[in-house]
């Protein structure tokens, strides 16, 4: 073991050149991190998947990767997107995408710690937040943002999962007139923050109201609690108002904003009529477990409230300097301001600033709302923490981790004195945190993982495009400890991470054929059947190991719609089975126990097209076959359908 | 005799894990099947495994005489959905064997079990394996509640009484 750590340091050294020793591994990193096979994780990580629009599920410690969970981008390898079922969930007011960006994550919570029943997700390049079924793993509903674009700081909630957030970005020309030109962005310009309410019996949203803000850009956001809990806290960059080159024009302030926002005020002013009813175009798409169907629906109204109108529910506090994290801790007493290009980290008070306002101890406004001033609601500045603060998680003990990407490390301190305890370099240029539950009322600790952006020479090289990664640290002890690297898929920003005893036991394992509502399912195979209708033929399909009913199927035509309705009759957990389609402009389908799924294929040529199980599912898995066959758009070829027909069997209807 | 058929038939079962990522010879014989489990089993490798009831919740199920209507339309229902895909209602073998003269051949508590605690079943019972070498495919627990189990299973007594 001795020799085996010794070994590993060296190769550390040769590979890595750790900039300094505290980056090498310490003996028995190996074996905290080991999880044997058959023996199941300590926590749940549900990681971003950055630009392949997916989440990513990994065990903690061992850094397994258990899942990816599609969410805004289509995935072929089990038909998200391409199923009849769930193309909807793609759809948006610019119509059906395929892409998004995925940035941050955040699990519903009550009473400020997570609960396990939802995990919400942003959409960054066309606005929405999704919410993610813990029981079955999918994403179950997304919602559009109407004038929002570039939803970074979302989708963080409160404590009680009253709300999800949602902030812009890019400010854009709201309302009516669209077609503006650039350089009249402080006049034509808005921001936007959007309050998602949440329906705590089934995770419903809906779009509850809209703050219009000055045309500047939101970063990240954190929900207040206990004490801050009326509270919502949005770090702002871009007060510049540049609309060209930002690197330069965004930096020229010594001071951005964290923005202050009284939700239990907003909802006041909302039951008092004081909202306007704007009219927006926006998707929602809503998942059905019974139907195993999506449903998109156009929303057209949307209220908004303008904080520069409606008094004393908005505040800036000036925060240096272009702030990206902005984190509250475990008491809800301290707001973390991670300005990524400051040199230090303040610490704001949530008492002060409560004085401040009671005082109106203002310096001026911005645009019409109230700007705190700095020094009034300053806790303390955390000095020379290192360069380029990005993100601050909390360990429960009294400690911060904050982020620094420009000096690629991790550094630990204690909210009450401000002082620097331990700094442990990471490879490289770390993004986003995760403690479990760090950003809750009562975190988990015992683990912090850092999200890199930038690997190098840390894994074997595939050519220019590398892995992103994740670094494992143990913050048991005083002194973090790196126990372990492991390569991510996508970019990993935001992470939320949970025993898994909050989520495995309610895992669903199969869907209840009784209960299934699809209007296409077939309900054994007695009722498996080819119907056509016009030119559109719907084909009632069943699985079960080893075959399809029907798996021999004439009188298709060239130009036919054809909607293979595959029901999977199996009631028992890990046994879906696959479908496909030889020459299909499609993916294929994996259709889990219980469930129907449907393949939409237009053969464009006749002859006999193979249709086949694609997920191994017993030892007679190569046999799960059958044949269609498609004859030329005028012939009369009967409709003709079965499994294990005597050759003899005259066609049906 | 018993014993003996016995041995053959874990021999053929050890000769199948054993050789499951090798194609099956052509001349390897058959695993031979003899329903007897009406008898208690002697097996050494399961002393305490009742091969007459099998194992699970089912430990004695009383039959009246007369056959429950109710309960074999109730049968026929769920047979359709979950069972019929692989089993025919005559004694010939699809996925799995025909059900015709099953309850003939094994207790009511050994096909409960069989339907509801099928995982457990297929790795203790002697028969149940031997079946497996034969179909090659593990039957499925299809998560029949405790009432659908007993109608099913009342559904093929009437299948039996018939014809």
């Amino acid at each position: 073991m001795r020799l085996c750590s010794i070994a590993v340091l060296l190769v550390a050294f040769a590979s890595c050149k750790p900039r300094n020793e505290a980056g090498a591994i310490t003996a028995g990193a190996a074996e905290k991190v080991y999880v044997a096979p058959g023996k199941y994780d300590e926590f749940y990580n549900f990681v971003s998947g950055g630009f392949n629009g997916q989440v990513s599920v990994y065990g903690l410690p061992s850094g397994r990767l258990l899942k990816i969970i599609p969410v805004f981008s289509v995935m072929p390898e089990n038909g998200y997107g391409y199923s009849e079922e769930t193309k909807p969930m793609l759809e948006t007011s610019h119509g059906s995408l395929p892409w998004d960006d995925q940035h941050h994550l955040e699990l519903s919570q009550k009473d400020g710690s997570p609960d396990g029943r939802w995990l919400f997700a942003n959409a960054n390049n066309t606005p929405r937040v999704a919410r993610i079924n813990l029981a079955t793993f999918r994403t179950e509903e997304i919602i559009e943002l109407p004038n929002s674009a570039g939803n970074h700081s979302s989708p963080f909630c409160t404590e009680n999962t009253e709300y999800v957030v949602a902030g812009t970005r890019f400010s854009v020309p709201v309302g009516d007139k669209q077609d503006v030109p650039i350089s009249d962005y402080k006049k034509s310009f808005n921001g936007t923050v959007s309050f998602i309410k949440i329906d705590s019996s089934n995770g419903r949203m809906s779009l509850a109201f809209q703050l219009l803000t000055p045309a500047i850009n939101f970063d990240l956001s954190h929900a207040g609690k206990g004490p801050s809990h009326d509270w919502f806290f949005f770090s702002c960059y871009n007060v510049e108002q540049a609309h060209t080159l930002l690197e330069v024009n965004a930096s020229q302030r010594d001071k951005d904003f964290i923005m202050a926002v009284n939700w239990k005020k907003a909802e006041e002013f909302i039951r008092n009529n004081k909202g306007t009813l704007k009219s927006s175009r926006y998707a929602h798409n809503v998942y059905d477990e019974k139907t195993h169907s999506a449903t998109s629906t156009i929303e057209n109204k949307v209220l908004t409230l303008d904080p520069s109108q409606l008094k004393d529910f908005v505040y800036f506090i000036p925060c240096p300097k272009s702030p990206h994290g902005v984190d509250i801790d475990p008491s809800g007493e301290y707001i973390v301001g991670s300005g990524k290009l400051a040199a230090l980290i303040p610490v704001f008070s949530f008492t002060k600033m409560m004085a401040a306002i009671e005082k109106k101890d203002f310096d001026g406004d911005y645009q019409g709302i109230p700007v705190i001033r700095y020094e009034s609601a300053l806790y303390g500045e955390v000095q020379k923490p290192g360069l380029g603060p990005l993100h601050t998680e909390f360990d429960g003990k009294g400690n911060a981790y904050t982020s620094f990407f420009v000096s690629s490390e991790v550094v630990k301190w204690n909210i009450k004195d401000l002082k620097v305890l331990d700094r442990k370099p990471t490879y490289y240029s770390v993004g986003h945190l995760c403690i479990p539950g760090g950003d809750t009322k009562k975190p988990f600790g015992k683990y912090l993982i850092a999200y890199n952006k930038i690997t190098k020479d840390r894994y074997l090289p595939t050519g220019p495009e590398l892995a992103q990664s994740a670094q494992l640290y143990d913050i048991s002890g005083d002194k973090m400890e790196l126990l372990l690297d492991f390569p991510t898929v996508g970019e990993p920003h935001y992470a939320q991470a949970i025993p898994a005893d909050l989520i495995k036991n309610n895992s669903l394992k199969y869907f209840r054929i009784e209960d299934n509502k699809h209007p296409y399912v077939t309900k054994g195979e007695k009722e498996a059947k080819v119907v056509r209708e016009g030119n559109k033929v719907h084909v009632y399909i069943t699985s079960i190991r080893s075959h399809f009913t029907p798996d021999n199927i004439e009188g298709i035509r060239v130009g036919d719609e054809v909607y293979f309705h595959v029901t999977n009759l199996e009631q028992d957990w890990d046994i879906p089975h696959g479908f496909a389609v030889k020459g299909a402009a499609n993916a294929e389908i994996l259709i889990m126990p219980g469930e129907t799924c449907t393949l939409k294929w237009v053969p464009e040529a006749e002859g006999v097209y193979p249709i086949y199980c694609t997920d191994f599912c017993s030892a007679l898995h190569q046999e799960m076959q059958g044949y269609v066959r498609v004859s030329r758009a005028d012939a009369n070829t009967p409709l003709k359908y079965g499994t294990n027909l005597p050759d003899s069997a005259v066609a049906k209807n | 005799m018993k014993k003996y058929v016995y041995t053959a038939v874990l021999l053929g079962l050890t000769w199948a894990c054993a050789s499951n990522s090798q194609p099956p010879k052509e001349e390897s014989p058959a695993p031979v099947v003899e329903d007897n489990s009406l008898q208690p089993s002697t097996s050494a490798s399961s002393a305490a495994y009742d091969s007459v009831k099998g194992a699970g919740k089912y430990t004695n199920i009383e039959l009246s005489a007369a056959l429950d209507q109710k309960m074999i339309a109730g049968g026929k229902t769920v047979y359709e959905v979950k069972c019929a895909a692989c089993h025919k209602l005559t004694d010939e073998k699809l996925v799995g064997p025909g059900w015709k003269g099953i309850t003939k051949k094994k207790s009511p508590e050994w096909i409960m079990n069989f339907v509801s605690n099928t995982d457990e079943m297929i790795d203790k019972d002697p028969h149940a394996q031997a079946m497996l070498a034969v179909c090659m495919v593990r039957m499925p627990n299809q998560h029949l509640s405790d009432e659908e189990t007993r109608d099913v299973f009342e559904f093929m007594r009437n299948n039996d009484s018939s014809k």
